[in-house]
């Protein structure tokens, strides 16, 4: 599982770094950046669908969901 | 309605305070400073979902109000249809300020609204809004260690409201005890809003040249705070000039204080009316960050405005250029469509997309402390007062208007 900020739609309301810490991050702006290539250990993939599941901008995409 | 209409009959007589004639019918008459809507308005907004979704009403010289989520999303992220340039709905149309607006970037369209924000995010980011934790906690302790003891206290009116005015005071560089006066402004910019223009105009004097008088100070006397970094702020590499320094100023100022107050109030009185959950939350405190979205969703205090840029047909609405249009996330916040269980409060509600701080380019770019103030705040009162009721439901007041909270909340403790 990969997770991936679309910067399009990011507003920056900060949902995805406040519930998936571990898989991404803030930039000055308050904008979330996946951290790294955005891969998702297993024990993240909950952290990561929450971040996806509260996005109000619809930013996070999940890829490679089984 | 018939039901909403007999309450609106009933409180016919306090009308004249308002200066405004009872609400006949909420679908083609709507008036969102009534005080029925300000002491309930989610029936009014079901019953509009269900049967007209995007109603009409010729108060304000004509206003739109969009009540599903997919309506106000499209409104939202429409700049080309709808403008910023006054998002307080008033009887009067605000002069063109273009590009700025009176208090950018919330005033402004884009392309200059992408650079006024620029300036303005790094300033309210998380890791900048983190610092200021440790003294709203300590702010926070205070003002629960002068209420305990006590068996009935008002959480708004001694609690909750003095909160964002000291964070933000303290964040501009602006004296603290200036505190009523600041929210004299909030209360006349955002509350007044049926007032004459010139009454409109001589509160907005006030209002500026108080700012003029704290901006000359921080030229004088630099230092570092937001009042500072507004005034080193640079577009295309220019200074922004001092009245975009004060129209930011303006906005933080005033942005933060009743949409803050009106949050932490709520989620309180959520708690006071639901015992079941108060206690939970008392036993797990790891579960408030969730809670608190779930009241930022159900109890969403900011509703924006647009103003229609053009005569238009949108989804078949006959839009007239300079319409107002209620911007309500409380509503869109409330939508079946988008929600499940929409109307219930769920404080461990997994998926919640709500749109407490907007939609799009305008997303409240204070959310950041907002959130840190109403996680502080609830922290320390459910640690201070862990037992707690409504003192007399019939007491709560609400603001109504565009930042609807409880103002007059009593409770009992323990």
């Amino acid at each position: 599982m990969r997770i991936r900020i679309d910067s399009e739609r990011c507003e920056g309301h900060g949902r995805c770094y406040m519930l998936a810490p571990a898989l991404v991050e803030p930039d000055e702006l308050g904008n979330g950046h996946e951290i790294g290539d955005g891969s998702v250990p297993p024990d993240q993939e909950g952290n990561a669908r929450q971040a996806e599941a509260n996005c109000p901008e619809r930013a996070v995409l999940i890829e490679g969901d089984a | 309605m018939s039901e909403r209409s007999e309450r609106t009959n009933e409180t016919g007589s306090s009308w004249p305070r308002s200066g405004h004639p009872p609400v006949k019918d909420w679908a083609t008459d709507f008036d969102h400073t009534d005080e029925v809507w300000a002491a309930d308005p989610y029936p009014i907004w079901d019953e509009l979902r269900r049967t007209c979704p995007v109603a009409h009403s010729d108060r304000y010289g004509g206003t739109w109000l969009p009540t599903r989520h997919e309506d106000v999303a499209a409104i939202a992220y429409d700049t080309d249809n709808f403008t910023s340039r006054s998002v307080v709905v008033t009887n009067y149309r605000p002069p063109n300020l273009a590009p700025r607006g009176i208090a950018p970037p919330i005033s402004s369209d884009p392309p200059f609204h992408a650079g006024a924000r620029r300036i303005l995010l790094p300033l309210m980011s998380p890791q900048v809004i983190a610092k200021w934790e440790p003294s709203t906690r300590e702010y926070c302790e205070s003002l629960v260690a002068d209420l305990r003891g006590r068996d009935v206290i008002d959480a708004a009116q001694e609690y909750a409201q003095h909160i964002p005015v000291r964070v933000i005071a303290r964040m501009l560089g602006f004296p603290e005890e200036d505190a009523d006066l600041f929210r004299g402004f909030v209360h006349h910019v955002l509350e007044e809003v049926t007032l004459p223009l010139e009454q409109r105009f001589l509160g907005m004097q006030d209002l500026f040249e108080y700012l003029r008088t704290q901006v000359k100070d921080h030229i004088d006397n630099p230092r570092d705070d937001l009042t500072t970094a507004m005034l080193n702020a640079e577009m295309n590499g220019e200074p922004v000039g001092m009245e975009h320094v004060g129209g930011t100023v303006a906005l933080l100022l005033l942005a933060g204080i009743d949409t803050t107050w009106s949050a932490i109030g709520a989620s309180i009185w959520h708690l006071a009316g639901h015992p079941s959950d108060r206690e939970r939350l008392v036993a797990e405190p790891q579960l408030l960050p969730t809670a608190i979205e779930e009241f930022l969703r159900a109890y969403a205090p900011v509703t924006m405005a647009r103003l229609v840029k053009h005569d238009m047909d949108w989804k078949g609405c006959p839009m007239k250029a300079d319409d107002w249009i209620l911007l309500s996330f409380p509503s869109a916040n409330r939508d079946p469509e988008f929600f499940e269980n929409a109307d219930e409060v769920i404080i461990d509600r997994q998926d919640n997309r709500h749109a407490a701080f907007g939609l799009g380019i305008h997303r409240c770019a204070g959310s950041h402390l907002a959130r840190m103030e109403l996680r502080v705040a609830l922290e320390v009162f459910l640690d201070a007062f862990p037992v707690f009721s409504l003192e007399d439901p019939g007491a709560v007041r609400w603001a109504g208007g565009q930042v609807r909270g409880p103002r007059t909340l009593p409770l009992r403790i323990g």
